[in-house]
């Protein structure tokens, strides 16, 4: 189950544009780990290369190493497609599949590992899910209608309860509230301390406050200036990001002062 | 006791010139529509009346309107059901090589030229069936006769010009071809990259996100460009008029010297020389293409409103 992920020297690139520049973080199992900075300093860049969902684009790349429990995720025989089974994720914008039911929804990822499963075993998952994710009560007697019928939030933690079906090691979040109202946020919050006994997670957040409730560490990110490449300036307790922190940039950041 | 009075009459919205004039034109391109369609549907029953109306025997071949469009009815569906099988897979394979796995630089390469292919007149695409595929197909027509003749679409004997009903179909499938795959093109590449994203992240494969995200999106994009082209290819005149030695009854052999014609050739061919009932009677047969294509068109967005919720478009 949760694992523990060690970036060492990571540099990561978009064709010969440097985009984040060396990168050391162990990032601690069952436990919340929060990214924050401004905006175009790398964190969901970051975040992406966690599970190689940053070579998606045309060119994109990484050198350095990623390593979950030991295993380098981008070794030379690692297939990425295993290394995101392993390692889920949650977007910024809730993205359920609009041509799949909510039950079909929740299942898309145990249904790419291609085992035949009983109607029974499929039933099972999917409750279990979405009990996970705090939606059972509310879509129990719907689970045949499109996921996109559901409100904002709802998308969202039908979103989770799919990455969490195929009971991955880590869970990766990209601001997964920004588009969400204070309700559904909190209800996301609640639920990623619920997750946090299960699962690693990692979450990129705009809102500082955020990162202050529900993470145990906390990493800042942030850029010299346009074009310059984003670096991670600070990874310590949240605790001690937010009230104590070793670097000037990062209380400035928190604070609210630039320059 | 309070009396309550009427509330007071809503505001009336202010109404823009600019929005009237774009109201009024969008509304009377609308109108123009219905009154060309409704302009063609009178025209042809006007027309088809005397044919309709007239004895059996005074119909070419004597034997009734029925007996005379039946074989090109079935000759028009066959080939054009033919191309539409050949052609859409083979376009929804082109169009996600183009999208999703082709070289940026190839791709639009070969967008073009799959485009280019609907540039070609179909006099050419009937000359080359006729001079080039036709023998080419002849030792073809030989090999399943021979093997497949417990189909009866195959159940020969093969022709020796290769001018049959196969040829005509591979024909009419290729210049469907790049009205399918333009259509198909566009709707994967506009598959949102929030979904694909999704499925990514889930642990799929190109081909497995392609499945989820891709054609389940794309799907009622593809259904309408297959319409699309099912509706040239019942239409098409001049390519069908070369390649196929027509005129004959009713059948489903495809690969046999005497085949049913369609119904446009048969007007293209018939028209010059034809007087009278005779021109009814043609005119009753392109009623019976209006008909068909309306019919098609009726069940196409029938099958795309089926699942309307699950379409994303909500």
């Amino acid at each position: 189950m949760a694992k523990r992920i060690e970036v060492s020297d990571l540099d990561i690139y978009y064709g010969s544009f440097l985009a984040v520049e060396g990168v050391n973080v162990a990032i601690e199992p069952r436990s919340i780990t929060a990214l924050i900075g401004p905006s175009g300093c790398g964190k969901s860049t970051f975040l992406r290369s966690l599970n190689r969902m940053h070579e998606v684009l045309p060119g994109a790349r990484v050198e350095g190493k990623v390593a979950m429990d030991g295993q380098d995720l981008y070794g030379a025989d690692v297939d990425p497609v295993d290394v995101r089974r392993q390692i889920g994720m949650v977007f910024q914008r809730p993205n359920p599949f609009p041509t799949m039911s909510i039950y079909e929804n929740v299942l898309a990822g145990n249904r790419l590992n291609s085992k035949r499963m009983k109607k029974s075993e499929a039933d099972d998952i999917v409750e279990k899910s979405l009990r996970g994710a705090n939606l059972w009560t509310e879509v129990k007697d719907r689970l045949d209608r499109p996921g996109s019928g559901l409100s904002g939030g709802q998308q969202q933690r039908l979103c989770i309860a799919r990455a969490i079906a195929v009971e991955p090691d880590v869970l990766l979040m990209d601001e997964p509230c920004s588009a969400l109202d204070p309700i559904s946020t909190l209800a996301i919050e609640d639920l990623m301390t619920e997750l946090k006994e299960r699962f690693t997670i990692v979450i990129v957040t705009h809102n500082m406050q955020q990162a202050a409730r529900v993470s145990e560490s906390t990493g800042f990110f942030n850029l010299n200036g346009v074009g310059q490449p984003g670096r991670l300036i600070e990874f310590n307790p949240t605790e001690k990001i937010f009230s104590n922190p070793d670097e000037k940039a990062t209380e400035d950041y928190i604070s609210g002062r630039f320059g | 006791m309070t009396t309550i009075s009427a509330p007071p009459a809503p505001p009336r919205p202010k109404r823009r010139a600019g929005d009237r004039v774009f109201a009024g034109t969008a509304k009377g391109s609308g109108i123009l529509i219905l009154i060309v369609l409704a302009g063609v549907a009178t025209f042809l029953i006007s027309e088809a009346v005397p044919a309709l109306t007239a004895p059996a025997e005074d119909i070419p071949g004597g034997e009734g309107l029925g007996s005379y469009v039946w074989p090109l009815i079935v000759g028009t569906l066959l080939g054009a059901v033919l191309a539409l099988l050949i052609a859409t897979p083979l376009a929804v394979g082109i169009a996600l090589y183009i999208t999703y796995y082709a070289p940026k630089r190839i791709a639009a390469a070969m967008g073009y030229v799959i485009d280019l292919l609907a540039a070609i007149p179909s006099v050419v695409y009937g000359f080359w069936g006729l001079a080039v595929l036709a023998p080419t197909l002849v030792p073809f027509h030989e090999w399943a006769a021979e093997n497949l003749s417990w189909i009866p679409l195959f159940a020969g004997p093969a022709s020796a010009s290769g001018r049959t009903m196969l040829t005509v179909g591979i024909v009419l499938g290729i210049m469907i071809l790049p009205i399918i795959s333009a259509i198909s093109r566009e709707v994967f590449s506009q598959a949102p990259a929030l979904h694909r994203e999704a499925a990514l992240a889930l642990g799929a494969t190109r081909w497995e996100m392609i499945r989820m995200a891709v054609l389940p999106y794309g799907k009622s994009g593809v259904i309408g460009g297959a319409m699309l082209g099912l509706g040239r290819a019942l239409g098409e005149t001049m390519a069908v008029a070369i390649v196929l030695s027509g005129g004959a009854g009713a059948t489903l052999n495809l690969i046999g010297s005497s085949n049913p014609s369609t119904i446009a050739s048969n007007i293209a061919l018939k028209f010059p020389e034809a007087s009278g009932l005779d021109v009814s009677t043609l005119i009753a047969s392109g009623l019976v293409l209006f008909l068909i294509t309306l019919v098609v068109n009726m069940l196409a967005r029938w099958v795309v409103n089926r699942r309307a919720d699950f379409s994303g478009a909500n």
